[in-house]
């Protein structure tokens, strides 16, 4: 079976947002509300119960490749397009108490909308701040990797809508290779800040969205080292047993006298 | 406000002839003062916002931890009194823990917005999942607390059926042990998860929730009147811990647990942790023989503890708003 990804490449996004809305378009999400956050271009700020694909722009100071900027203070504008990673080892899967979460047969995390009862545990359990609970509705959202399209064989409906490629959708080996092959192209071509952000050393195992950027994750607001919650699991479990059970010898302390 | 001379058409139209002239510009370009753009997004985050989201949960829920915690803890005091011999305390404590099982669903479900959503808990069963373990123990406790209570009601009636003691000992065993668990998921339910401030505090969680949870049990069978040698002690060890974690947050003075000691939820987490701690020990120490300085002592106790519990959650939503402290322990666990 085939396991879905997307390559997000921020070197040819445009910044246009017609991801953002083919994915309310197909999906019928909610509107954000008309905020102005002086974020640059950027009025949504981050992913959540109603933004399923975010465009970020990046303002930085510094040179974007090997331009020539011809002033003193170099300035680049990047942009992005951000979204649900799909985790290899998903925090929001593990954490989800109904089996509401589940992982499809794409290798996508998909919330079942019917069976979330908004508990909101995956939403603290995702290391990259994605999954968030809608307060209308009271349930939690975020990208479905368009898993209606997908079972129709269409190609998810950012995928499609990105006029430039930016955003790629296929098969998550051959887009790793597609994503090394685009980052040596473009050191070769004189972005030697380019790399691809596809966290497999943590473990998160590596995403189902993989995304080519310049300069380091955290100005993206990617994580730089992911883990997926549940790792800590025995060592809280631990402390919890360890001062069980010292309540249960101060309890049985007290009623010994 | 003064033009910048730089600002000028004329400057403007010498870039230009510039440009066209040597193909390049040797000057600084023009910025207008105030201009909205031009803005770094930060070198290290994105324009400074939130990487993660922080916590959806509605006030009842710190309640929850705190009414869990008590319920949980009361079984565990109601199994030791049981064989320790003292019929009132049992039957009070046991009470506790039922009226606690009873508030704890209805404050989950207020959380969640519609009854029938809590079903949904029991679909299935994980392992990995705190909250699942949770769901499910809340479950048992109830189950077991309400039939010990039954048996015990049965006895302290007069109903001398034969099976009522050991079916009360069963029902106050397994009461005891899932109010174990349930007094101790919910910090295990904190650890685990992607905010730093609780995932970073996972192995202290646990004894700051449990200590929390023993003391105010002990106080509520103070305040209804079990002014016993048996829970001074247990109030007494649970303050003393109490001081000993709020000076060791303070002392610490680690970056991840910042939103504990600043901000309105750095005074809040004082504010819980020095009526829990010093507070209710020094009410102890001075008016050990005074029964108002007791009930007191417990009164402050369980506010500072149900105090702690609104603070540890507040400090999650804080935690989380923060990039910095989220890149800093990345960076330094994978170099």
């Amino acid at each position: 079976m085939a396991v879905s990804a997307f390559l997000t490449d921020a070197t040819v996004c445009i910044g246009c947002k017609a991801c953002e809305v083919a994915c309310k378009e197909w999906n019928h999400v909610p509107a954000d509300g008309f905020t102005f956050t002086g974020n640059s271009y950027d009025n949504t700020n981050a992913l959540g119960a109603s933004t399923w694909r975010h465009v970020m722009f990046l303002e930085q100071p510094a040179t974007l490749g090997p331009q020539i900027t011809g002033t003193e203070e170099p300035f680049r504008w990047q942009f992005l397009s951000d979204v649900c990673k799909h985790c290899e080892n998903a925090g929001c899967l593990e954490a989800c108490p109904t089996g509401a979460i589940l992982r499809t047969e794409l290798e996508t995390v998909y919330v079942q909308p019917d069976v979330c009862n908004g508990c909101g545990y995956c939403v603290v359990s995702c290391p990259f701040g994605v999954v968030d609970k809608n307060h209308e509705v009271g349930t939690a959202f975020k990208c479905t990797f368009c898993y209606d399209r997908q079972r129709d064989g269409l190609m998810p409906a950012c995928a499609k809508a990105c006029p430039t490629q930016s955003i790629r959708f296929g098969e998550v080996s051959e887009l790793r290779q597609a994503a090394q092959k685009r980052v040596e192209q473009l050191q070769e071509r004189g972005y030697s800040d380019a790399q691809v952000y596809d966290p497999q050393e943590t473990s998160v195992g590596g995403t189902h969205a993989i995304f080519v950027i310049l300069g380091e994750p955290e100005a993206y607001n990617l994580p730089p080292a992911p883990e997926v919650p549940t790792i800590h699991m025995k060592s809280a479990w631990s402390a919890a047993l360890a001062a069980a059970l010292v309540v249960v010898l101060v309890v049985c302390v007290a009623f010994a006298f | 406000m003064a033009a910048d001379p730089q600002i000028t058409e004329a400057r403007l139209d010498a870039l230009r002839e510039e440009a066209a002239r040597t193909g390049k510009v040797q000057h600084k370009g023009i910025v207008p003062a105030g201009s909205p753009f031009l803005k770094p997004a930060g070198a290290t985050s994105y324009h400074g916002n939130p990487v993660l989201k922080p916590p959806t949960w509605t006030w009842q829920v710190p309640l929850y931890f705190f009414v869990g915690g008590v319920a949980g803890i009361s079984a565990v005091i109601a199994l030791v009194a049981q064989v320790s011999g003292n019929a009132a305390l049992i039957r009070a404590a046991l009470w506790i823990g039922l009226v606690g099982a009873l508030i704890s669903p209805a404050l989950l479900i207020a959380d969640l917005g519609r009854p029938a959503r809590f079903l949904n808990m029991l679909r299935v069963f994980k392992l990995q999942s705190a909250m699942s373990i949770g769901a499910w123990t809340l479950v048992g406790f109830s189950s077991t607390v309400g039939l010990a209570v039954i048996c015990r009601e049965l006895i302290v009636a007069g109903f001398g059926y034969g099976f009522l003691i050991p079916l009360e000992w069963i029902a106050e065993i397994l009461a005891a042990v899932s109010g174990l668990v349930l007094a101790s998921y919910t910090s295990v339910l904190l650890g685990v998860t992607a905010i730093p401030v609780w995932s970073e505090n996972r192995r202290l969680v646990p004894a700051v929730f449990l200590t929390g949870a023993l003391g105010s049990a002990a106080g509520m069978l103070e305040l209804l009147g079990f002014l016993v040698p048996a829970t001074q002690f247990i109030a007494i060890i649970a303050s003393i811990v109490e001081t000993f974690v709020a000076v060791m947050i303070e002392v610490r003075g680690r970056y991840v647990d910042r939103p504990l000691r600043e901000g309105p939820v750095g005074w809040l987490t004082r504010a819980g942790g020095a009526l829990a701690g010093p507070v209710s020990l020094l009410l102890r120490m001075f008016a050990r023989y005074n029964s108002v300085g007791r009930l007191l002592a417990a009164l402050c106790f369980i506010v500072g503890a149900l105090i702690t519990r609104y603070a540890w959650i507040g400090a999650g939503r804080e935690s989380s708003r923060d990039p910095e402290v989220l890149f800093r322990i990345q960076r330094a666990h994978s170099d």
